[in-house]
């Protein structure tokens, strides 16, 4: 079974389309983490299908990176809002706006 | 390659200063101690190169070149001639003086304080004797936020505004300059050769407006330094809120970077361009001149006069070097030091009696003589050097640019004359307010004399002061070859000038002799 | 010293010396021990330095003299020390010269220099800061030594304007009163006016000389190459002449500068002896001398310089007519003599002027010592009308300024008729009938009011008050021994100078003649001359007899004369208001501009328009940062539509 990748490209643009509606409207700080997550791997699909289209395994090279870069990006998030957490008591992405005017 | 003398001085105080900043910060003298100790290094190797210098030659000398981005033509380069050989010397000289100056003015972040007085010497001695654009450039900034740091964290009340000023001013001028300086060099580039080598690029080729254009991008950033009216209210800000050991750095050796930079780029990478800002020059320099006076007299604080003082000064040294002869000239890098010399011992002076009383006003004085004899003493002598009176420093300088810029444009010279008046007016008005009448304020009777410490300091200064104005031929000597080869410089530029156009030419200002001289002046070298 | 010039410069001789750099060299060190005997309390160091470097220089200049009058005449002891400057084709050493003028010069300043010190040592002895004193007054004797040695007019400079900062401090010596201190600055600035001038003068100078292929200001070669000078530019002779003027009315006390020379006297007695009276105010009569051959190129200069002696020396003497100060009525005479001096030299006299300078020098020191000697006696008071009749308690004072009156007014044979005569006879000669006039006017009135201060100080009844009347006392020997010295050559100094004819006479023209430049006057008749004489003389003794029948023997006519006068008296007291006159004319304008200068051209308009960039820089993102909400998701929107933007404009491009 062959399924064109014009299929895979879509699917990805689908999923990255949830993951950007997720990071700009959700409030909870997490949930825009695990957007961020799905915006990744829908990047992660594009690779692995177009590199399997192109016979090249440059894009599936570049998935590792991709993995470790979102694997330490939660860890340093998390991280992050853990310690606001227990400053202030909340997760919630409209109310921490310290770095304004 | 010969020994690195000249990386020794550069680097030296940098090595200081990061001796200084690993040391234990308690008890305070241990900071002060070392870097008043590490600061007499650079001094005594800066001895050992007036010694090594050769006064015979014009050119740069004990050049030192290490590659170090070669691919874009930038090079560790360094070299002395006699512009900067004085200016070495004081910055040396001026450093251990300043630190002995400031024991006990600073008493917070002694080390930190310490360390940055030490960054700042090397940033300056950089740009003194950096002969590559690159490497100027890195400096001149370098020498920049030490000064910054200093005036922001040990500044008086106004610290920050000073600061925030003072930075703002130069880096503006600096952008300028910098975007002329990769000009030059990518115009240069065209010949093939990469090069940030200012020797290499004094040669670049440039069109008129070109060379009007860069000269005065250059101009401008040197203008804001000098500083020339209208780029001058940077200065009595800076300088009333740094402290002492800012205030003398400033006034003594950064003020000159100015002038340094006329004569060192200005000038001979752009000859005809700068000889055609002949007018306009020597007009902001007179009216410096006069203007700097005028403002200095009704000045209630001691180091804003002092301040304003040091625009007026530097005016007659701009005029000096626009004089484009040898007699000015020579008297404009000599009144560098000289200038370096006499306000810098102001500045300490003041400090001395702002240690004691924490305030510059010269109201809150008067009567010192009979509360603190030597002080007053000293005062009075650096006063007297400061008005330029004959038999010391200032004299020399004065009356030799005086003399030069009379050939140059003498009612310009004529009026700057009266800077001799009026620089007697503020600072005798100054010295009667706060030496002179009764002892009007009691806490002013308790004032203690100088210390054998500060007595130590400022003493250096003074023989400097006397020794420059008795015999000043030692210094003339080794500065007059290097201006002969740089007007030599220029008169080229001005002969092979042949458009309609045409600028007055160097010559023709200095028509009947002096011009003549100038053409034979590779051979006699020595005057007759 | 160049050997080729040694031979070049016409006649003269010259003589190789390192002894000449010994006389200013010893007060100078007599100045550097007085500073360490101020600094470590030790005054009794400068009772020997003082007067005794001082004593020495005056030795050394006599065996200078003394070889100078080994060479035939025309010959100088030359003394070159070291290079000083020497740049492009500017080159300046450091070279004392001893020819017949500097001779005269020179035995003056170490001569009486050593008399008025000796004087000090009494007047000063009370004070405590004696050591500090003596250390100016060494500076000062060193300072005027360099000006009178000097070679070239540079080095003159250091001297001129060495004596101007001496001046200064021993004006202002009792610093603690503010007026003491006042009348110091003032002097000083005044001063550095004439001096701004003397340089520019000096520039003009030397690029003229330079334009003639030789850049010099020495003397010698200035001397030499006066001629060429005058043919190749004559507008720069006569503008260099007027320059160097300004500079010795300055440093002279003539009109317009004179005005620092009556707030002097706030100086210690014998400072306005030493300094505002014998010699430094003379130094402008010295340069003007010494240029004397530059000066004979441009008669239109020498009439200006001619007018001003005159117009100053009556102008000055009028003003002495009411004053009650004495040491004020001694200060404007003084003025009102240099004017004679500059008289002098203006009509192209110049022995004369020097001759008066000569004279005058051991006068007006004997006037003004005897002037401290009385204030010594009365507890500093000076006005004449609470004095009266001291003669009776100061003997030899009271001898000693009789002599210097009579001198000053110019009684035969005392100094003053010589020099005077020389000097009124100089100008009557060349054709100036109306400056002798007014030279003869101020003779008169020299007469009047010397010896009106001398009948209401000495002579008549006793005004002074009881406490003071209780220890009026003569001065102790340090004081009346210079006193009795300087009478004794008030009444020889003129001897030197007699006229043609008698005895010795034009003996002192002769001497001077190698120096200065000669300006043959018309010959007049020894008829003529005679006249002159009498009339001369007749008016100084009618000034005597007026002030005699004035205060003397009917006492209340001058009252009477100044009630009659009124408008006129009110003028002379209050000194033609010259001083508000400067006041309103130059120095308010100057605080005004100066001040609005920094409120306003300074703190609003440059660092209006330097903090107006910066308020600007800051309203603008004032409103741009408020794009900066915080809220992470804004931002992440913005980057979205950029990025979405981006491809957009990419692919539109395609």
């Amino acid at each position: 079974m062959n399924v064109p990748v014009e299929n895979y490209l879509v699917l990805a643009a689908l999923i990255f389309a949830i993951g950007c509606a997720g990071v700009l409207t959700r409030r909870n700080f997490i949930v825009i983490l695990m957007s961020v997550e799905l915006m990744l791997n829908a990047v992660n699909l594009t690779f692995v299908a177009l590199s399997r289209q192109l016979v090249s395994m440059d894009g599936q090279m570049i998935v590792f990176f991709v993995m470790t870069v979102a694997a330490a990006e939660v860890a340093v998030g998390l991280a992050i809002f853990l310690a606001i957490y227990s400053q202030r008591r909340t997760v919630n992405a409209d109310e921490i706006s310290l770095l304004r005017w | 390659m010969n020994f690195p003398l000249l990386s020794l001085i550069v680097w030296s105080p940098m090595v200081a200063a990061i001796i200084v900043s690993l040391l234990p910060a308690q008890p305070l003298a241990v900071p002060r101690r070392a870097a008043f100790g590490l600061s007499l290094i650079p001094f005594v190797l800066s001895l050992v190169l007036v010694a090594q210098f050769d006064p015979s030659v014009g050119a740069l000398q004990l050049t030192e070149t290490v590659p170090w981005m070669p691919s874009l033509g930038v090079y560790y380069s360094i070299g002395v001639d006699g512009i900067s050989l004085w200016l070495v010397l004081l910055t040396t000289f001026l450093s251990p003086v300043v630190i002995l100056a400031a024991w006990t003015d600073i008493q917070h972040r002694v080390k930190e304080f310490m360390f940055f007085m030490l960054l700042l010497e090397s940033g300056m001695l950089g740009a003194l004797v950096a002969t590559d654009l690159f490497l100027f450039f890195m400096y001149w900034e370098l020498m920049l936020f030490p000064m910054v740091f200093v005036i922001g964290i040990w500044g008086g009340p106004r610290r920050r505004y000073a600061a925030i000023k003072f930075v703002i001013y130069t880096m503006a001028g600096s952008a300028l300059m910098m975007i002329a300086m990769l000009y030059v060099v990518l115009v240069h580039a065209k010949t093939g050769q990469l090069s940030f080598d200012i020797v290499t690029l004094y040669d670049t080729k440039l069109t008129h407006l070109e060379q009007t254009l860069l000269f005065w991008s250059f101009a401008i950033a040197f203008m804001i330094k000098v500083p020339m009216v209208p780029f001058h209210t940077w200065l009595p800000d800076a300088h009333t809120e740094a402290p002492t050991g800012g205030s003398v750095d400033l006034a003594g050796v950064m003020l000159k970077m100015g002038a340094y930079g006329f004569l060192r780029f200005a000038l001979p990478m752009f000859p005809l361009a700068a000889q055609e800002a002949f007018p306009i020059i020597i007009a902001l320099s007179v009216v410096g001149i006069v203007y700097g006076a005028m403002v200095a007299f009704p000045q209630p604080d001691m180091k804003r006069l002092v301040a304003y003082s040091s625009v007026s000064h530097l005016g007659f040294v701009m005029l000096g070097i626009y004089a484009f002869n040898r007699v000015g000239m020579t008297g404009g890098v000599l009144q560098m030091v000289n200038h370096g010399l006499s306000t810098g011992g102001l500045f300490i002076l003041i400090g001395f009696i702002y240690d004691r009383k924490h305030t510059r006003q010269i109201a809150e004085y008067g009567g010192l003589w009979s509360v603190v004899p030597i002080f007053s003493a000293f005062f009075l002598l650096v006063t007297l050097s400061s008005i330029g009176l004959p038999g010391l420093n200032g004299f020399v300088g004065e009356f030799l640019i005086l003399l030069g810029a009379y050939r140059a444009h003498p009612t310009a010279a004529a009026i700057a004359t009266t800077g001799v008046v009026l620089g007697a007016g503020y600072m005798l008005t100054m010295f009667k307010h706060v030496i002179f009448g009764p002892v009007t304020k009691e806490e002013n009777k308790k004032l203690l004399d100088l210390t054998p410490r500060e007595i130590a300091a400022i003493v250096p200064v003074i023989v400097m002061i006397v020794w420059m104005g008795v015999y000043p031929k030692p210094f003339i000597d080794r500065i007059e070859p290097t201006v002969t080869v740089l007007l030599q410089r220029l008169e080229r530029a001005g002969a092979n000038q042949h458009l309609g156009d045409a600028p007055r030419a160097l010559a023709s200002r200095d028509a009947g002799g002096e011009g003549t001289r100038l053409a034979s002046a590779a051979h006699d070298g020595v005057a007759p | 010293m160049h050997p080729e010039h040694a031979h070049t410069a016409a006649e003269a001789v010259v003589l190789a010396t390192s002894l000449l750099r010994w006389i200013p060299l010893l007060p100078l060190i007599g100045f550097g021990i007085g500073v360490f005997a101020a600094s470590t309390n030790r005054r009794s160091i400068v009772h020997i330095t003082g007067p005794g470097s001082v004593l020495l220089a005056f030795v050394v200049s006599v065996i200078a003299v003394s070889r100078l009058w080994t060479l035939p005449a025309g010959g100088a002891v030359v003394d070159n020390v070291f290079t000083w400057i020497s740049v492009g084709m500017l080159h300046l050493d450091m070279t004392f010269r001893v020819d017949a003028l500097t001779s005269v010069m020179i035995l003056i300043i170490t001569g009486i220099g050593f008399l008025i010190h000796l004087y000090s040592l009494g007047y000063m002895h009370e004070d405590a800061d004696e050591a500090r004193f003596f250390s100016y007054l060494n500076l000062f004797v060193a300072s005027m030594l360099v000006l009178v040695l000097a070679d070239s007019l540079p080095v003159v400079f250091i001297g001129w304007e060495g004596v101007g900062v001496c001046s200064y401090l021993l004006i202002g010596f009792w610093y603690q009163d503010m007026a003491n201190a006042d009348a110091g600055r003032k002097a000083m600035i005044t001063n550095r006016i004439g001096d701004a001038a003397f340089l520019i003068g000096m520039f003009i100078l030397v690029w003229a000389m330079h334009d003639l292929g030789a850049a010099s200001l020495r003397f010698e070669d200035l001397n030499r190459m006066a001629p060429q000078l005058g043919a190749a530019a004559p507008h720069l002779v006569t503008a260099v002449c007027l320059l160097l003027l300004i500079g010795a009315t300055g440093k002279s006390a003539q009109i317009p500068l004179y005005v620092w020379l009556p707030d002097a006297m706030a100086g210690p007695t014998p400072v306005s002896a030493l300094i505002h009276a014998a010699t430094m105010v003379t130094a402008g009569v010295y340069m003007i001398a010494r240029l004397s051959p530059l000066y004979v190129l441009s008669p239109a200069a020498l009439d200006v310089v001619a007018t001003i002696g005159a117009v100053t020396a009556l102008f000055a003497a009028t003003m002495a007519l009411v004053q009650n100060d004495l040491k004020k009525i001694l200060a404007y005479s003084t003025i009102s003599q240099i004017g004679y001096m500059v008289l002098g030299v203006g009509v192209g006299s110049f022995s004369g002027g020097v001759f008066h300078l000569m004279t005058h020098a051991c006068f007006k020191a004997l006037l003004f010592l005897g002037a401290g000697s009385v204030m010594h006696a009365m507890s500093g008071e000076l006005d004449i009308h609470k004095m009266g009749n001291l003669k009776a308690k100061l003997p030899t004072t009271r001898w000693t300024f009789l002599v210097g009156c009579l001198a000053i007014a110019g009684v035969p044979p005392l100094a003053a008729f010589f020099s005077k005569d020389m000097i009124l006879e100089a100008a009557f000669a060349s054709g100036h009938v109306v400056l002798w006039f007014i030279g003869l006017t101020a003779a008169g009135m020299t007469a009047f009011y010397m010896f009106r201060a001398y009948f209401l100080a000495f002579e008549g009844e006793s005004r002074v008050d009881h406490h003071t009347e209780h220890h009026l006392h003569e001065s102790p020997p340090p004081m009346t021994i210079p006193l009795m010295v300087l009478a004794v050559l008030s009444i020889v100094a003129g001897w030197v100078g007699l006229p043609h004819g008698i005895l010795w006479g034009d003996a002192w023209g002769h001497y001077l003649a190698p120096v200065l430049a000669s300006h043959e006057a018309h010959e007049i008749a020894g008829s003529t001359v005679l006249l002159l004489t009498l009339v001369t003389t007749g008016v100084a003794l009618g000034g005597i007899f007026l002030a005699y029948s004035f205060y003397l023997k009917s006492p209340g006519t001058a009252d009477r004369i100044a009630e009659r006068f009124h408008g006129i008296y009110v003028l002379l007291w209050n000194k033609y208001w010259i001083d508000e006159l400067y006041d309103r004319l130059f120095i308010t304008p100057y605080v005004i501009v100066s001040k609005f200068f920094w409120k306003v051209v300074d703190a609003m308009l440059i660092d209006g328009v330097v903090n107006g960039v910066g308020v600007a820089v800051g309203k603008t993102s004032d409103v741009w940062r408020r794009l900066e909400s915080g809220n992470v998701q804004h931002y992440a929107a913005a980057m979205l539509i950029g990025a979405v933007v981006t491809c957009g404009v990419y692919w539109w491009l395609a």
